[in-house]
């Protein structure tokens, strides 16, 4: 897990890293959440592009971060996500609730 | 059906860390059937989901014994992880999308969904007080064309 604080301003930019299930994910939690009341961020954006692996655990980790970044005034943003994670998301319907952005690699500048 | 290529049986606590060890070796002993990478994807998450209901649900926090027994045919695996916690009372009813009694885990029910569609079969076996039996089975398609 690598974390940018204010990339500009009032944006709270997290890179997970790990493989994403039960064990890890209550680890990654604690430090979300302490990010995020220790900030209190206008915006999250959780970065998917190195999860290698995601159980649904991931469904829960991403709709508690949604919840807690929303109860300090934020918003959530999900990047990067593969096609094998999407396939997770969609299953359970997160796209119709959250942000997900396309691959940034994709973007021309 | 085929006769069976391979066999093996894990037995391990149910403490979080094993969730990744579980997977991670059952994908090892699936590969000797080179699936895709796809393919192994879905069983390692499907294992994952199966070890992780028996350590959240089955056993809840406290120590118990996992197991999971593998078979490998001609061009399919099976996978059976079982355990001896809780049981489920209604299998009908935990198998349902979004379906969860650990809501404030942040658990979202999705569980058996991922299970049901990441694999060909599963059949959930479970008595109240005795523990759970998830049945998977995957086939491997890359096998099966290669056979015909
Ligand atoms: N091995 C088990 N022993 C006892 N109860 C189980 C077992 N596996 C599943 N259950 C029950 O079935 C329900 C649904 O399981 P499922 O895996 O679909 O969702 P979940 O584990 O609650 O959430 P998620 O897997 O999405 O994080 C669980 O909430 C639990 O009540
Ligand atoms: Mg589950």
């Amino acid at each position: 897990m690598k974390i940018d604080h204010y990339i500009d301003e009032k944006t709270l930019k997290v890179y997970l890293t790990e493989e994403i299930d039960h064990h890890t994910s209550s680890i990654i939690r604690t430090r979300l959440d302490y990010e995020i009341s220790r900030f209190r961020p206008k915006k999250v954006v959780i970065d998917l592009e190195k999860v290698k692996f995601m159980d649904s655990a991931g469904i829960g980790l991403i709709i508690g971060r949604f919840k807690v970044a929303k109860s300090y005034g934020g918003s959530l943003e999900i990047e990067n996500s593969s096609d094998k994670l999407m396939k997770i998301f969609e299953m359970a319907g997160l796209p119709k609730i959250i942000d997900f952005k396309e691959n940034k690699k994709e973007e021309v500048i | 059906m085929d006769n069976v290529k391979n066999e093996m049986k894990l037995e391990f606590s149910s403490r979080s860390a094993n969730e990744a060890f579980a997977r991670i070796s059952v994908a090892a002993f699936a590969s000797q059937l080179d699936p895709t990478i796809e393919e192994l994807a879905d069983i390692k998450t499907s294992v994952s989901e199966a070890v992780t209901n028996s350590i959240i649900h089955a056993y809840n926090g406290k120590d118990g014994i996992i197991k999971i027994h593998s078979r490998l045919y001609e061009n399919e695996i099976e996978i059976e992880v079982i355990d001896t916690g809780s049981g489920i009372e209604n299998v009908e009813e935990a198998r349902a999308p979004l379906f969860t009694t650990k809501s404030s885990l942040e658990r979202s029910g999705m569980g058996f969904t991922i299970m049901e569609n990441f694999m060909d079969e599963l059949k959930v076996e479970s008595v109240v007080g005795l523990g759970t039996k998830v049945y998977m089975k995957k086939l491997i398609k890359t096998k099966e064309l290669e056979a015909n």
